[in-house]
């Protein structure tokens, strides 16, 4: 298929060994968070190698906003992310399905009454 | 239950219900590293891909088409970038990834071994190529793995300005003058059997294709790709007047669709083993690019740590 190589029937996998994702040089890796518009939040587009702050945010105006994709953007060491664990998705987010009563729509409103 | 067994049931639950994989999922050990090959090898070919049309930017007829192709190839970069970021996820690092393709480990399209010998080449890539490239893409952005997805969707954007700017040269060149228009025909006559290629060996010859269908990274077959991509461009073709180079293509109103020639697979297995035009110049070219940049990425880190130093 297209921008992907056929193999090689003497062809292996796995010629690498996982190191983790700071490796570019020793360039430590950033997640990259774009505002679209004002009055909106950041949202997640990406990441990028680059030794500071400073030049990760040159970097993300490059890579990420070549056409007006932002007016405002974040990067964030992608090490100092402290994310939910995969494995306990369900205990930690099952228990809303048995709590109905947190939605409106749980209410019977009566169809005579207006602005409820 | 053990966590593999658990793992296990959990990504077969995601592919069955058609949701994606992230990279904290557990995944099969094959369905990882088939990944990680094919992200990193389509990296490398949006990053070698710039090298045939960099070619032209300093003779590029007008400054409306330099400034064009400037921006095109500056996209190709960053789609290099979006696509090492995904495969980081999986568990490579960018240096090593850099390490297999310079060591010619990593391949890349075969599609870029093939020169660019006239302006006209610059056209045929943006309208035939990148025409193939999205093809594949469009399908890509369904596939099961959640970064490479939406990789692919931030890509498949940028792409149909790639396309268009190609159809867009073809399209000037073919009302020109007499020898414009041989310079034209001379393009597709040189770039659409290369362009066939992209889409790969049959699907009958194509013992990896099938696992990778099972695992939804790949939802639609080399072959209908192919059939896809011929139907598409060759009312195209005819809108510009230029013959395409296959001499049994027809319209087979039965099936619906276009037939055509049979691939020369043997110049397909020698430029991917390496024996095209332009492999050892491609690598070649990238290595060195890599290499003269060495101090820019030691200045860059030197100015980072004193920095930080002048904070600390
Ligand atoms: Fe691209
Ligand atoms: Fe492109």
């Amino acid at each position: 298929m297209s921008y992907s190589v056929p193999r090689l029937p003497e062809e292996r996998d796995g010629d690498f060994s996982p190191q983790g994702r700071d490796g570019s040089s020793g360039w430590p890796l950033w997640e990259v968070f774009i505002r679209q518009r004002r009055g909106m939040s950041h949202i997640h587009a990406g990441s990028l190698h680059a030794p500071d702050g400073e030049m990760a945010l040159q970097s993300a105006r490059d890579v990420y906003t070549r056409r007006g994709e932002g007016v405002s953007l974040w990067v964030v060491r992608s090490s100092d992310i402290t994310a939910s664990d995969a494995d306990e998705a369900d205990s930690l987010f099952e228990p809303t399905a048995d709590k109905p009563y947190r939605d409106a729509t749980f209410y019977q409103v009566p169809t005579e009454v207006e602005w409820l | 239950m053990t966590d593999r067994h658990r793992g296990e049931a959990r990504f077969e639950a995601l592919l069955a219900a058609e949701e994606k994989v992230e990279p904290p999922d557990w995944m099969p050990d094959g369905y990882r590293k088939t990944l990680i090959r094919q992200i990193a090898q389509h990296a490398h070919s949006e990053v070698i891909g710039m090298q045939p049309e960099a070619n032209w930017i300093s003779r590029a007829p007008t400054l409306k088409r330099k400034a064009i192709l400037m921006a095109k190839v500056q996209d190709e970069a960053g789609h290099g970038l979006y696509l090492y970021s995904a495969a980081e996820t999986l568990g490579i690092t960018r240096d090593e990834m850099m390490r297999l393709l310079h060591e010619g480990k990593h391949k890349y399209s075969s599609i870029f071994n093939y020169p660019t010998l006239s302006w006209a080449d610059i056209g045929c890539i943006g309208w035939l190529v990148d025409g193939a490239a999205i093809t594949n893409q469009v399908m890509l952005t369904r596939c099961s793995y959640g970064p490479y997805a939406r990789g692919m969707v931030r890509i498949c954007k940028e792409e149909s300005f790639h396309q268009r700017q190609g159809f867009e040269i073809m399209a000037t060149l073919s009302r020109g003058t007499p020898a414009q228009r041989q310079m034209a025909q001379d393009g597709l006559d040189r770039w659409w059997w290369p362009s066939l290629m992209m889409f790969g060996p049959h699907d009958s010859a194509s013992t990896h294709s099938r696992q990778s269908m099972e695992w939804k990274i790949k939802r639609v077959s080399n072959d209908d790709l192919r059939q896809q991509f011929v139907d598409m461009t060759v009312p195209q073709a005819e809108y510009l007047g230029l013959a395409i180079p296959d001499p049994d293509l027809r319209w087979n109103a039965e099936r619906g669709h276009y037939d055509f020639g049979e691939i020369d697979w043997d110049e397909f297995w020698a430029v991917v083993k390496g024996n095209g035009p332009m492999n050892r110049e491609r690598i070649a070219h990238k290595r060195a690019a890599w290499e003269d940049g060495a101090w820019v990425r030691e200045a860059a880190a030197a100015y980072a740590a004193r920095r930080r130093d002048a904070v600390a």
